[in-house]
């Protein structure tokens, strides 16, 4: 026992697969499911789930990929500080290649720029403490998941007394898009496989005003493929049984309220705040700001830059895709104009993009 | 995008360094690639038919589990060059050397190198050495280049994979590339991985011998993986290729670090493995042949090649569902090697 073929087995899989299609007949109707977060739409694209499932179960792709939520302006305004002298960028590596408005920050890198790609936020505090005499800026691009860590390195940086780590902050909770979009009459959502590894950290129970109030099923699902069959027929069944509740298939790992103390680190240094996402636009207190007590180390305050003026690329359509309007063969830049090589949004850059995940897997 | 800007994926191995290479490289310099973008050039001079290849190696960390910079420049151009079914006979070595670089560890170096000739068979035949300033270059970077000789008839090709080939790869996939990244980036796993860094032409004067003119292409698959070296031979030779994730090896911990750091195992650099696309019927004793020799123990037939739909790659995946296999994008994982 591994712990990793166990949930890949495809006699497993399959099995599910048959279950799900017994259920789904007896719905009578075509369902569509949304699996918020990127992890899902890779993990369905990468083994070929969607061919296993029956001609009733839709499943459609939403706004769960952090890099690709995140509004242009901020890769304008990362571009901007990596330009600055004494500046080093750290930044998870799916950021380099994002375009921005003119530029992205692996140009910047070819043409000179410190732009340091780090796997934890704890690793951008070690590069401030060894350049003290330079500004480290790590970039906080991410959701529930990444933020407590975030949190967990401007406490650290203050332990420390390090006076030179930053943090540009793009932090973003789930739940609150999933109500705009459970209101959207032309997605018509028949339910949601929620996040794994955010519910983990905010727990189940955090679903439980969407499916209470807006009547719209929740499975938390994990990445594993028979995770991902085991969540789809979950749902199909409360569908059939016209329930709306949340249930976690994934737990093993999530609980209902979650892990408190990352919470609790969260909290003490985010505040919620309204945030713009791309494609959906500005939703109130669906984003977390650095607390005024920790606003030294916010880059926003405490570093200024000047930033170019926004263009947005014609033609890119990665808004109507994190919306879950159409899927990425729908976009005409799909595969011609914009392809993993030459990005035009982001959606085809991010390891967690859908457009990403359909260029690398579909068939 | 600035289209005058050289990145660090044009160095991956992947689609970009295809792009640099058919748009602004070969037109410029040969306009008609002598080597058909195989591993090796073959060149004919007087009749007689001669292997020719370079590489140059640019590896950080320069010493690795599994291996150095020095013994992985040697044996990338010995397997370039057996590749193409030649047999190794010498090599060339370029150093360049920052300043400041370590006597001792260049000793290291050059020893490893020599023992790396010696197990290969090839003779360090000429050499130069280079030192630039502190700051124009990082340490040590290596080129070697090679000539090998034929002794058969054969034809190798990326070219040349039919319908019906099946495809063996020569062991688990991955190493190279997770013990490179592993050390560098001071992940602690439970046991290391090791870099499978090793001269092939020993195994592939075994495949040639038990499989001969059945054995259609051979590659290894280095920077890119298996997946971007299978997706080059779709489109070489027009055919499409099945892939079974169930059947292709990979050493539980190189997916440990591939499934905690999203890296798939198909697109990390193997420096000891090779692909071979035989023809059905002699498959089996291939594979038998390559199980006997030390590097092919792991072997396995992991796919197999169609008519239909040419150039796409496909993969049954372990959950049972299909899905298309594209080129590496962009950079994985810069100078592992």
């Amino acid at each position: 026992m591994n712990y990793q073929d166990e949930f890949r087995d495809s006699r497993i899989v399959k099995g599910i697969a048959a279950h799900i299609a017994e259920l789904a007949a007896k719905a009578g109707r075509t369902m569509t499911f949304m699996e918020v977060c990127g992890t899902h739409t890779m993990a369905i694209y990468q083994y070929g789930l969607r061919g296993l499932l029956p001609p009733q179960v839709r499943l459609i792709s939403g706004p769960g990929c952090p890099v690709c939520v995140t509004p242009a302006g901020y890769v304008d305004k990362a571009v901007a500080y990596s330009r600055l002298s004494g500046v080093i960028v750290a930044t998870f590596g799916d950021m380099l290649r994002v375009p921005g408005s003119s530029s992205s920050l692996m140009e910047e890198r070819a043409r000179g720029a410190d732009v340091r790609v780090v796997y934890s936020p704890l690793d951008a505090v070690k590069l401030a403490e060894r350049n003290r005499d330079r500004c480290v800026i790590f970039l906080g691009v991410g959701f529930e998941t990444t933020t407590p860590t975030v949190a967990g390195s401007i406490i650290s940086a203050q332990q420390l007394g390090l006076a030179n780590y930053f943090v540009l902050g793009s932090h973003r909770t789930i739940p609150k898009p999933m109500e705009v979009l459970t209101a959207d009459p032309e997605l018509g959502l028949d339910g949601y496989i929620c996040p794994a590894h955010v519910s983990a950290i905010i727990g189940a129970d955090a679903y439980r005003p969407l499916a209470e109030q807006f009547n719209i099923p929740c499975v938390v699902t994990g990445f594993e493929p028979t995770d991902v069959m085991q969540g789809v027929q979950m749902l199909v069944r409360q569908v059939v049984e016209r329930v709306s509740r949340v249930e976690i298939q994934y737990s093993r790992v999530v609980k209902p309220e979650g892990n408190r103390k990352a919470c609790e680190v969260l909290e003490e240094v985010f505040e919620p705040s309204d945030a713009e996402w791309r494609g959906i636009g500005v939703i109130p207190g669906s984003g977390l700001a650095i607390r005024e007590k920790y606003a030294a180390f916010d880059a926003e305050r405490a570093v200024s830059v000047r930033v170019e003026p926004l263009r947005e690329h014609a033609g890119c359509r990665c808004g109507d895709i994190l919306r879950g309007k159409i899927t990425p063969a729908d976009c005409p830049l799909f595969a011609k104009g914009c392809t993993p090589e030459a990005p035009v949004g982001a959606c085809m850059v991010s390891s967690e993009g859908t457009c990403a995940a359909a260029y690398k897997y579909g068939i | 995008m600035n289209k005058d800007l050289i990145l660090l994926g044009h160095g991956s191995g992947g689609k970009l360094s295809h792009q640099l290479l058919d748009e602004l490289i070969i037109p410029t310099l040969s306009g008609t690639p002598v080597s058909g973008q195989n591993d090796a050039a073959v060149i004919t001079h007087d009749g007689r038919r001669l292997a020719f290849t370079t590489d140059s190696y640019v590896v950080d960390p320069i010493f690795f589990p599994g291996g150095d910079i020095g013994s992985l420049a040697v044996h990338g151009t010995v397997n370039d060059l057996a590749m193409v079914g030649a047999q190794p006979l010498c090599i060339s070595v370029g150093l360049i050397l920052e300043e400041g670089f370590s006597r001792h560890d260049l000793r290291l170096i050059l020893e490893s190198m020599r023992r790396a000739a010696d197990r290969a068979g090839v003779t360090i035949a000429t050499g130069d050495t280079k030192v630039v300033a502190r700051g124009s270059a990082d340490r040590i970077f290596i080129n070697t280049a090679g000539i090998g000789v034929f002794e058969h008839e054969l034809e190798l090709g990326g070219g040349n994979a039919g319908e019906g080939d099946r495809i063996i790869v020569s062991g688990t996939v991955g190493d190279h590339g997770i013990a490179v990244l592993a050390n560098r980036e001071g992940l602690e796993l439970e046991t290391e991985v090791l870099s499978d860094s090793a001269p092939l032409n020993g195994l592939v004067a075994e495949i040639l011998r038990e499989g001969g003119d059945a054995v259609h292409v051979l590659r290894d698959p280095t920077r890119g993986g298996v997946a971007t070296t299978l997706k080059e031979i779709a489109l070489q030779s027009q055919v499409s290729v099945t892939l079974l994730e169930r059947s292709i090896p990979v050493h539980p911990q190189v997916r440990g670090v591939c499934a905690i750091l999203g890296l798939d195992p198909l697109y990390v650099a193997n420096e000891g493995k090779l692909l071979a696309i035989v023809a059905p019927d002699a498959a089996e004793r291939v594979l038998e042949r390559m199980r006997i020799h030390p590097l092919g123990k792991d072997a396995a037939v992991i796919g197999g090649v169609t008519a239909a739909e040419a150039g796409r790659v496909r993969m049954e995946t372990v959950a049972g569902g299909m899905r298309g296999v594209e080129m590496l994008a962009g950079e994985q994982l810069p100078r592992i090697c």
